[in-house]
């Protein structure tokens, strides 16, 4: 069987999702056996290099940039999996939606008590070379059709292994739903 | 006509970072900057949530080191309960805390080494992209690609023993922690069967230090000269000048090795810090008030620590320690790559650590938690692998939190980061047409030998793909290179 190509990205996540997907430890190795890796922050590769099998999407769209990414994915991978609550719905950066943009940017940049005043007026950070902040946390399903879901923050590294292996080998994935852990 | 080369660390459109440098007429670097391109906004989100909710929501901003935020805002709750100071919490507490950070330390000093920087040390810096990467070392050596896995295992083990969860756990509570370790647990992280036990972690972290020194020796020259140059340093020290990542006050030492914020009292750290905004950057900039912007700058992580500390209190990473300084003779050490060596020396430091405290009786203990007079305000700062992190609450009556302050490690790196491109930029970009390979290489070596967690600052993780276009005043593209 031909190996399976994955692709991943971190979107607004902490990276928490990929670390737990380096917790499957030893199953590493298994997995290089069973896949090749594209575009992911794993390794050096910044462009796609050809279509995908599977992608797999860390965090939600807070940007721009976000979207964009999420877009090229869903162009490239045949399946698309929402690692993680903030893929999800949003996650913990989505604690903004409720907040005017203005206000989180003022309070980071203008009235932080370390946030030096004098001379030089302080001002927001705003420059061509910035992506342009969305006006809330956007998860994935809102942007593109997704067509996975793995629940958890992060998901489990045996949830993440298992429902790879299901995806790779087109098997069904065999977890009680009694299993899965939301936090 | 001037030219704007722009180089995006960080795939382009996951955008975390990129860099842009500007050429004049004559082909000279006028101007560099290290844009850091993702923004939050925790500092106002976080109000009007319960405070004791700060050490689980925090850590959100990194699956990478979340604990060090778990417990730098579990730190400024002490405060804000009444438990703070040296002497706060209970031994159990305070020990169980200290194995869950030096269990971070290990995992992610470790994580840095072997899937970040050995493949570069293993393939070369010209290799392949495809070939320099975690992947790439587990397909050439198995055996070496294993142990990496296996160092990292278990510190995720002590992390999940002590924090109940591998990633974003919550072992540690205002004024303590909510569990300590079981006598099965605490047996199994010491003696557990080969190789998953804290001998073999100690013997593996002396076989890395070994592996990178035979390095060193036969890359003299660019290891010592890469991206040098002479800077503040700044760090937790314990208060007899020991080494200590989980607690201690605030040290920085200049170029020369003077003191410059002589063992301060954390909590007062608003009197000596600052932070400039600049509007090209979502990062701040901090330097010691004092001495302002443009002298009070510093490095954080390995290499400002073993410069500001003046011993390590375990035995086998002080030997290491005392050969580190005799390479400048006890001066602070301002070699860039340097970083590779001290992170490795802590990393030894943080196995041995992990030892003593198995073998501690307190590490069992039952008494977990302490109370004392409410705080409205509280400071909390630790150590984390890349360097000093700061949380600052204020907290309301109604136990709501009404202002937090984060400066995160990454940050105070942020100076020179820029200054290290700004180096690299001037040695190899000036009077250029086109980019070359090696152009490329020297920016993304220099950027990522501070390890910038980018995860905290900018959420990326470490191997940093790079992107450089050259770019004329009008926005047409003259040339661009990937890889
Ligand atoms: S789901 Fe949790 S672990 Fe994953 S990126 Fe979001 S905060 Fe991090």
């Amino acid at each position: 069987m031909p190996k399976k190509i994955i692709a991943t990205a971190s979107l607004a996540g902490c990276f928490g999702c990929h670390m737990s997907f380096l917790d499957i430890d030893e199953r590493l190795l298994d997995l290089i056996e069973l896949v090749e890796f594209d575009k992911s922050p794993f390794n050096d590769l910044k462009e796609f290099s050809r279509a995908c099998d599977i992608g797999l999407i860390e965090g939600g769209c807070c940007n721009d940039e976000n979207v964009h990414t999420l877009i090229n994915f869903r162009q490239r991978c045949r399946v698309l999996v929402a690692v993680g609550e903030c893929a999800i719905m949003g996650g913990l950066p989505s604690l903004r939606n409720v907040i005017p943009l203005q206000e989180c940017l003022a309070e980071a940049y203008l009235h932080g008590p370390t946030v030096a005043g004098g001379a030089t007026p302080n001002v927001i950070p705003h420059d061509p070379d910035l992506p342009k902040i969305l006006d809330r946390v956007y998860p994935c399903h809102e942007i593109v059709k997704m067509d996975y879901f793995l629940p958890g923050c992060p998901p489990r590294a045996d949830l993440i292994w298992d429902a790879l292996v299901a995806l790779v080998t087109g098997q069904e994935l065999k977890w009680p739903y009694a299993t899965f852990k939301f936090d | 006509m001037t030219q704007k080369i722009i180089i995006e660390p960080v795939t382009r459109v996951e955008g975390h970072g990129k860099v842009t440098i500007q050429l004049n007429d004559q082909g000279e670097v006028t101007q560099s900057r290290l844009h850091i391109v993702e923004f939050r906004g925790f500092e106002r989100f976080v109000q009007g949530r319960p405070y004791w909710e700060a050490p689980v929501l925090v850590q959100r901003l990194c699956g990478i080191c979340p604990v060090s935020h778990h417990l730098a805002a579990a730190k400024a709750m002490d405060v804000i309960v009444g438990a703070g100071g040296d002497q706060g919490l209970t031994p159990t507490a305070e020990k169980v805390r200290r194995l869950m950070h030096y269990g971070q330390i290990f995992q992610s000093h470790t994580l840095h080494f072997f899937h970040l920087a050995s493949p570069d040390l293993l393939f070369g810096y010209d290799a392949p992209p495809a070939q320099r990467n975690v992947v790439g070392v587990a397909l050439a050596n198995r055996g070496l690609a294993l142990q990496a896995v296996l160092m990292r295992k278990y510190g995720q083990e002590i992390i999940a023993a002590t924090a109940g969860k591998k990633i974003h756990g919550t072992g540690a509570i205002p004024g303590g922690v909510n569990k300590s370790l079981t006598l099965a647990e605490r047996d199994q992280l010491l003696n557990g069967p080969h190789p998953l036990n804290a001998g073999q972690m100690i013997a593996w972290a002396q076989g890395a230090l070994a592996f990178f020194k035979d390095y060193y020796k036969k890359n003299k020259a660019f290891i010592d000269g890469f991206s040098r140059f002479p800077s503040n340093h700044l760090s937790l020290v314990r208060r007899d000048g020991a080494l200590d990542l989980y607690h201690g006050v605030l040290r920085a030492v200049d170029a020369e090795g003077r003191r410059i914020l002589d063992d301060v009292d954390y909590q007062d750290y608003i009197a000596h810090i600052r932070e400039e905004v600049r509007s090209w950057s979502y990062m701040k900039f901090p330097y010691l008030l004092h001495l302002g912007p443009d002298n009070g700058w510093y490095r954080v992580g390995p290499l400002a620590r073993l410069n500001t500390a003046d011993f390590i209190p375990t035995p086998l990473a002080q030997a290491e320690f005392e050969t580190f300084k005799q390479a400048t003779g006890g001066k602070p050490n301002d070699m860039c790559m340097h970083t590779h060596w001290a992170r490795l020396i802590e990393t030894l430091h943080a196995a041995e650590a992990i030892h003593d405290l198995l073998l501690d009786a307190d590490i069992t203990g039952s008494d977990l938690v302490v109370k004392g007079a409410r705080q409205a305000e509280g400071v909390g700062v630790i150590e984390a692998p890349r360097g000093t992190l700061i949380h600052h609450f204020r907290v309301g009556a109604n136990d709501l939190i009404e202002m937090a302050n984060l400066i995160v490690s990454t940050t105070h790196n942020n100076e020179p980061m820029n200054r290290a491109v700004n180096q690299v930029a001037k040695t190899y970009m000036t009077g250029q047409k086109i980019i070359t390979e090696p152009m490329m290489n020297a920016v993304e070596v220099a950027i990522r030998a501070y390890d910038p967690c980018l995860s905290c600052a900018t959420h990326a993780y470490g191997r940093m793909p790079l992107e450089i276009a050259l770019v004329d005043a009008a926005g047409c593209v003259l040339d661009r290179k990937r890889k």
